[in-house]
């Protein structure tokens, strides 16, 4: 089969391998046909997210995905581009120490619910692979827009019972964040671990409006100043 | 005074506690890894966590199941140490965030792994690895650690006796680092990358960081011992966690019978399966009598990868498996405060013998023993008594090491040779191994060190150059193969995972 991949220009490779994964492709590539062909990989079971690209203008791990042949492969978006399908992290991954997602330790020892473990699962389940940030349209008019994985690890620690104080997440969420999300569900589309920052977008909204913050397009949409 | 400067190679889970330890004691702390953080080894376990918290069990069972599994080849002191410190550490993950799954009563709930009297491996659903390896790096956020990523450990800064920080290749511009420091920790995992395909860990653990030290002085212990996991899926070698089996998954024959008892130590599990495939059979992984419902809730990701990478739905049929090499038992030696033979160097993690695991490993052990014995390098990298060095030191050896492995003449694909690499240690430094099998396994690894000079990198691009990455593991795999044979021909009898017919 022939695939393309997009480096410096398209480059077209001829795979003499049976249903492989794009990884098998790409180590097949390098070890056979081309080695100067950058990209990253680790573990090869889907769970170190090292290996996420774009496969016909879709986000994937190249370990998880089976080639048909024909397909187009292209580095990860709005990040910058090191070398082949190397994508710069440090910028996307910089949001999760932006928003301080993290539990604060109490000293005084808080159970973590069955509940509550329950309610966090699919969100802790995320493997950093940043396919929703490459997905999401938001980049092209705002840089500063928090990364969607970062949304999910906000709600993972504000929905866990140890979390003591939610204000100061949800406050650094308030700006070029929940609501600057257009609800696109690009992010939830990509994501190989089925988790939606779309609905934890909902979800952190809805947790701001109970903490007492307010939207601001709420207000905008009232013309602005709001007198009662 | 100036804050102590602690270096620490290596992100994983061992990586990432010494990280928040040291910095929580007041270090100023820089942990350099190969890729970032979250892409480490550690994310890949699934199967639990050991500690003795219910009333079922106790430290003292803990501590008689692994000594037993040990062969007599860990230290008791040090297994008690680790099985004692096991319940303080569970709570200290618990409460950094670590999302361990409860059991109706919202206490931490335990799953039984193979060779263990009692339930002991507290799980985060099947992520275990994942959800510790994420937590931790949050609070290394938290606590400010700072993160150098894209650093390949390539030398240690050794004067007199005494590491005083480390050499890097900085991945993105193919140019060398130096770090200084008062005290360095190594953590940069296990070696059972070199076995390759026939092998669960992750392409990149290659033992790097223990040939490095090999090669700078500090010594080696227990090279021989390598545990081959009974249940990796035949074709991808993709880990089935030992907890298929801890809930009632069978192993079956071809002609779909059980052969041996699936929960017996790893070792002999996996001599069981290999004994059937030299006698042509194969062997599966049998979970479906448990039951969709069951499997879904229990064994969510061993679903996942059994569709995606054999193809096959464990609800629907028996996944066909043999064993693989997973864990690395033996590593840099060290004594009991993890200290090194060369002064200011500590070892944690996988890449370490701390003397617990001895011949053979428990499942759920190793996450246990990253968690305690990073702890302990932390605090006595902090002890070091030694100054930094004020200014860097010459780099020309290390600068024309790396100019030497660019080849555009090279005439041999170093792929082709890591291939024969991997096979070679499956086939004769594998579940069974033999004098002439050793002997000759060291005849082919001396032959293909000869023929590095014929190899080399052909990218002369100096931005994100993995050709290089890839041959500098592939040299580092190489070297430690050649120690892993000769330590295993020194050890003329079977013990545990080292089984000599
Ligand atoms: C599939 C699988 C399942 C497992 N399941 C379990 C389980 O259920 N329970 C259990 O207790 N154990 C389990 N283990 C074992 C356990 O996961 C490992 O022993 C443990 O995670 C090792 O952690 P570590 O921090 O020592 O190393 P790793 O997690 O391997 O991290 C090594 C770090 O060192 C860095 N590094 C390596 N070389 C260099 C270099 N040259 N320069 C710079 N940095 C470098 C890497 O980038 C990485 O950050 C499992 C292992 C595997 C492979
Ligand atoms: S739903 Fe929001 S976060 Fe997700 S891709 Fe769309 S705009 Fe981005
Ligand atoms: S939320 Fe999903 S797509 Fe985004 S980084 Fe996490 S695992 Fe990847």
């Amino acid at each position: 089969m022939t695939i393309y991949i997009k480096r410096d220009n398209l480059r077209e490779y001829e795979i003499p391998l049976e249903n492989p994964t794009l990884l098998q492709a790409l180590k097949y590539i390098k070890s056979e046909l081309d080695r100067t062909l950058s990209y990253n990989s680790s573990c090869g079971s889907s769970v170190c997210g090292s290996c996420a690209v774009r496969v016909d203008s879709k986000e994937r791990l190249a370990c998880a995905h089976r080639l048909v042949g024909g397909e187009v492969i292209e580095p990860l978006r709005n990040t910058k581009v090191i070398r082949d399908l190397v994508v710069d992290s440090h910028y996307p991954l910089s949001f999760n120490q932006k928003v301080q997602t993290w539990l604060i330790p109490q000293s005084d020892k808080i159970e973590l619910t069955q509940e509550s473990e329950a309610a966090t699962k699919l969100q802790s389940n995320c493997i950093l692979c940043m396919a929703c940030f490459s997905a999401c349209p938001v980049y092209e008019v705002n840089h500063n827009f928090i990364a969607p994985f970062t949304f999910t690890r906000a709600l993972r620690y504000l929905k866990d019972a140890r979390c003591k104080d939610e204000i100061p997440i949800l406050s650094l969420l308030q700006t070029d964040g929940i609501y600057e999300c257009t609800l696109c569900g690009e992010c939830s589309a990509a994501c190989p671990q089925d988790i939606s920052s779309k609905d934890d977008v909902v979800a952190l909204r809805n947790l701001s409006a109970m903490s007492g913050f307010v939207d601001p397009n709420f207000l905008s949409s009232f013309g602005g100043g709001l007198e009662f | 005074m100036q804050n102590s400067k602690i270096i620490i190679v290596g992100a994983g889970g061992a990586g990432l506690v010494a990280a928040i330890k040291a910095k929580e004691l007041g270090a100023s702390v820089t942990v350099l890894c190969k890729q970032r953080p979250t892409n480490s080894q550690t994310c890949m376990a699934q199967g639990g966590i050991n500690a003795a918290i219910n009333s079922a069990d106790s430290v003292e069972l803990h501590i008689q199941d692994t000594l037993k599994s040990a062969l007599g080849k860990a230290d008791s002191k040090m297994v008690e140490l680790m099985c004692r410190a096991a319940p303080e550490a569970i709570e200290w993950l618990d409460k950094i965030g670590v999302p361990f799954s409860r059991d109706s009563s919202n206490t931490i709930a335990q799953r039984m792994l193979g060779g263990a009297s009692a339930a002991r491996a507290c799980y985060a659903q099947d992520y275990t690895g994942l959800k510790i390896l994420h937590t931790l790096y949050d609070q290394c956020l938290r606590v400010g650690v700072e993160f150098v990523c894209e650093q390949m450990l390539i030398d240690l800064i050794v004067e007199d006796g005494i590491c005083r920080g480390v050499v890097t290749l900085d991945i993105r511009t193919s140019s060398l680092q130096q770090f200084h420091s008062n005290a360095t920790i190594l953590a940069t995992g296990g070696y059972c990358g070199l076995y390759g395909e026939y092998s669960t860990n992750a392409s990149n653990t290659t033992g790097d960081g223990i040939a490095v030290a090999l090669r700078s002085g500090a010594m080696s212990d227990g090279l021989e011992f390598v545990q081959f996991h009974p249940t990796a899926l035949k074709n991808s070698s993709v880990l089935i966690s030992e907890s298929a089996r801890g809930e009632g998954g069978y192993l079956l024959d071809s002609n779909m019978k059980r052969f041996t008892d699936e929960l017996d130590a790893r070792d002999k599990v996996a001599r069981a399966i290999y004994d059937k495939m030299i006698d042509g059979e194969d062997v599966y992984l049998d979970i479906t009598h448990l039951g969709e419902d069951f499997i879904d809730k229990h064994l969510p990701q061993e679903r996942k990868l059994s569709k995606l990478y054999e193809n096959i739905d464990p609800v629907d049929k028996p996944m066909p498996i043999r064993p693989v090499a997973h864990y690395s038992m033996g590593g840099i030696q060290c004594d009991n405060q993890t200290q090194t033979a060369i002064t200011a160097l500590f070892v944690a993690g996988e890449c370490a013998n701390h003397k617990v695991h001895g011949a053979n490993r428990l499942g759920g052990n190793s996450l246990l023993e990253l968690v305690v014995f990073a702890t302990i390098a932390a605090e006595n990298a902090l002890k070091a008594p030694i100054s930094q060095i004020t200014s860097d030191i010459d780099l020309t050896n290390n600068k024309e090491f790396i100019d030497s492995l660019f080849n555009e003449n090279a005439t041999i694909n170093f792929y082709h040779e890591r291939r024969l690499l991997n096979s070679t240690m499956y086939s004769h430094v594998g579940i069974k191994r033999s004098k002439t099998k050793l002997t000759e396994a060291l005849k082919i690894v001396e032959q293909m060190s000869q023929r590095v000079e014929q190899m080399g990198v052909l990218d002369t691009n100096k931005t994100y150059n993995t050709e290089l990455v890839e041959f500098l593991e592939f040299l580092n795999s190489l070297y430690l193969s050649r120690q892993i044979i000769q330590a295993a021909l020194k050890r003329e009898s079977s013990c545990g995972a080292h089984y000599m017919e």
